[in-house]
């Protein structure tokens, strides 16, 4: 074909660029919604607790993942260092991912439960306070301020939307569940029910209000945590049905 | 049309061919000038993150950590500079190569103009407020994507319009590009960003895809943003500004046809090499890096286009400093294209991913090839914008050479330091164990990120100078019709249209 007719044609220039340019994305992307063992199927899993997940929007809001990564690949070092590699099932609750691509801190994949609570508010309260060498910005602020959760039911109902499995339970729960969790006090079986492994209690050192802290700690002691990697169960990557 | 001021210089016959009554140079003249304070800002913002890097203790309280400035600094260059600059010379190329004005008329246009800058100015001070999507380059949250599918929409329609009512049988090469850019990144901003906004009243969305689709969708939309925004635009501007600055043929009709094709097609397949040895499924992660291999042809295709044009030219180099920002820049795009299809091979991207290596990989190819180009089409656009010969030739020497000891200092320094934090991570000691805290991986970078933001410091005062001349032009043009008791020809054009 003379190359000169597409030359001439603006329209068919237009078009012929958007086949070319539609190949790749289409045969990399629509796939990963279709075949089923993209994302293995393991125990464990669930959506966040509110608390966890207001967390997780502070953690976003701050850009934490401009400098650490929640993806371990598997290298002996990194799981040495961080644990059991990420796989997919971990983060198909995450809207949007947070793999990161930058470690200018740790990876934090599975810092849950690494470090107590304590370790947690002071290392945000200032990094310095417990490594002298961190580079990372101080989160002061984060205490001093209360955690804005009246609209946590927009939050759950708008994740339900776009595909996360919350229940209408956890749905009417979600304001009380913020409660619980951060007090630690209320009905906590009913809610361990609902999001198991849930840390409960007071995060950040001031149990007389629920600070930004607290949703972030939350939302860190959980990363990782809830698959059980010693269970084969967790490990059989049989494909979901 | 008598404006030029140094009648028999070369400079003054380009500038009175290129007036020609009809073109809307208003909308080219008010991006230029936008792509010049947004270069200056996004500069300073990557010193101010670079410093925050080496000094932490700059972290000031709750809106200023690196945290929420770092999109604050790459949308001020992406979207900022680089954009303002493909707006700029898209509109002003798309004119003279098909010798006719903008399609939709001035108003459409203006549309374009003020629309992008509201996007930008909303986008930088959101950032800081903490609204963020928390996807990289694509920050902007929900409301701003739709404001910019608008603008982008008419951007698209703008050209196309101009391109069908075009008085030239054949559609130029450069606006292939520019095209293909323009289509591309519309299809990528809408399917990266679609997402559901809690309430019509808040700023916070959810994004509809997540985990591994999540990921798989933003590298695509991340790498593309690469492959057409910061590359395919940015060969529409060599394409047009390197032969005509020296004045000369492109090198080769039948490479151009061959890697604007090859570019297109395979770029799109390149994503997944940002997400090697992750959850992201084997088949995929192959995919990316077989096709980052191949790409490596297309892009040395459009540098053997670029550099092979000055073939029998080459004294030029010596005596234009605006040739030499092309020229070095079309190096610098062979070079970081180049070492991307390296970083792209799996047991390579071992060692460099998460580390300083991408982050200099980045920026030999932001500040080597996409800003030295931004700069030399700025040098070559503005004399002939405002019909005005450029301040100093001087002052263009000394921002060519402070811009190349920055980007030396930024590249190098970014090496050592990525090279060294990922073989640390790496390193065993004798009994088996991981011989280096993370910690001490940190601690290590510390004077290169000095020199890095050293390097940096150089690039902005280069960049300082820049605005400082290309301002005395345009500031030249107005006092010399002010003495002259005139308005500048093309805003007498403008308003007899």
């Amino acid at each position: 074909m003379n190359h000169a007719v597409i030359e001439r044609s603006a329209a068919l220039l237009l078009m012929l660029t958007l086949i070319v340019i539609s190949i790749g994305g289409l045969v990399q992307i629509v796939p990963l919604f279709r075949i089923e063992t993209t994302v293995e199927r393991v125990a464990g899993v669930r959506p966040y607790s509110p608390l966890e997940q207001l967390g997780r929007n502070i953690y976003t809001r701050e850009g934490c993942y401009t400098c650490h990564s929640q993806m371990i690949r598997p290298f002996r070092d990194e799981v040495e260092r961080y644990g059991h590699y990420s796989i997919a099932a971990e983060s198909m609750y995450d809207h949007p991912f947070l793999w990161g691509s930058k470690r200018t801190g740790p990876d934090l994949a599975r810092v849950g439960g690494k470090y107590s609570n304590a370790w947690h508010a002071a290392h945000l309260d200032n990094p310095r306070n417990v490594l002298p060498s961190s580079i990372m910005p101080a989160y002061a602020f984060l205490k001093a301020k209360p955690l804005k959760a009246d609209e946590i039911n927009l939050h759950i109902a708008t994740l339900s939307q776009v595909g996360v499995p919350y229940t209408a339970e956890m749905q009417a729960s979600a304001a009380s569940d913020i409660e619980v969790q951060a007090s630690g006090q209320g009905d906590t079986t009913a809610f361990l029910k609902r999001y198991p492994k849930a840390k409960l209690g007071d995060f950040d050192g001031e149990p007389s209000r629920i600070t930004e802290m607290d949703a972030l700690i939350a939302y860190l002691q959980i990363l990782g945590t809830l698959v059980d990697f010693a269970d084969p169960r967790a490990s059989a990557s049989t494909p979901a049905k | 049309m008598s404006v030029a001021t140094q009648s028999g210089s070369a400079l003054a016959t380009a500038i009175k061919s290129s007036s020609i009554p009809g073109y809307n140079e208003t909308v080219v003249r008010n991006f230029s000038i936008a792509a010049i304070i947004w270069a200056l800002i996004g500069f300073a913002a990557g010193v101010w993150v670079a410093l925050l890097l080496a000094f932490p203790t700059l972290n000031f309280g709750e809106y200023l950590t690196f945290g929420r400035l770092r999109p604050v600094h790459t949308s001020g260059v992406i979207l900022g500079f680089g954009g303002n600059v493909l707006l700029a010379s898209s509109l002003y190329i798309v004119q003279r190569t098909c010798q006719t004005g903008l399609w939709g008329g001035r108003t459409l246009a203006s549309f374009l103009f003020w629309g992008y800058q509201v996007l930008l100015v909303a986008a930088a001070i959101s950032y800081p407020l903490g609204i963020t999507q928390s996807q990289e380059y694509a920050e902007p949250e929900w409301f701003l994507d739709i404001w910019l599918t608008l603008v982008w929409v008419t951007y698209l329609v703008i050209f196309t319009g101009t391109l069908v009512k075009r008085r030239e049988p054949h559609i130029y090469v450069a606006n292939w590009f520019f095209l293909a850019f323009i289509v591309t990144v519309a299809v990528l901003h809408i399917v990266n960003n679609a997402a559901v906004p809690i309430s019509w009243t808040s700023t916070k969305s959810y994004t509809a895809y997540s985990g591994v689709q999540s990921a798989m969708i933003q590298w695509w939309y991340g790498h593309n943003m690469v492959g057409f925004w910061l590359t395919a635009g940015f060969i529409g501007m060599m394409y047009y500004f390197v032969p005509k600055q020296a004045n000369r043929p492109v090198y080769s009709y039948r490479l151009s046809i061959v890697h604007f094709w090859a570019l297109a097609f395979l770029y799109i397949w390149a994503g997944p090499h940002h997400l090697h040895y992750t959850a992201l499924p084997d088949w995929t992660q192959t995919l990316g890096a077989a096709f980052s291999i191949m790409l490596w042809m297309p892009s040395w295709g459009g540098m053997i286009n670029g550099i092979m044009t000055l073939s029998g030219a080459w004294g030029q180099l010596r005596t234009d400093p605006i040739m030499r920002f092309l020229v070095v820049a079309v190096a610098f795009y062979g070079m970081s294209t180049f070492e991307g299809p390296l970083m792209a091979l799996k047991p390579v991207n071992a060692l460099s991913h998460y580390t300083d290596w991408t982050v200099g990989h980045v920026h030999s190819g932001a500040l080597g090839w996409v800003a030295l180009m931004a700069f030399g089409a700025l040098y070559h656009m503005v004399p002939r914008l405002w019909r005005q010969p450029l301040w100093s030739t001087k002052l263009i020497e000394y921002h060519f050479w402070l811009a190349s000891m920055g980007i030396v200092l930024y590249i190098t320094s970014m090496w050592i330091s990525g090279i060294t934090q990922g073989l640390m991570w790496k390193a065993y000691d004798e009994y088996g164990f991981l011989q280096y805290s993370f910690s001490e991986s940190v601690a290590m970078l510390y004077p290169y990120y000095v020199v890095r933001a050293l390097g940096g410091i150089l690039f902005l005062a280069g960049g300082v100078l820049f605005a400082v001349n290309l301002f005395q032009t345009i500031l030249g043009s107005y006092r010399q019709n002010a003495s002259e008791g005139a308005l500048p020809t093309s805003l007498s054009t403008a308003a007899a249209e």
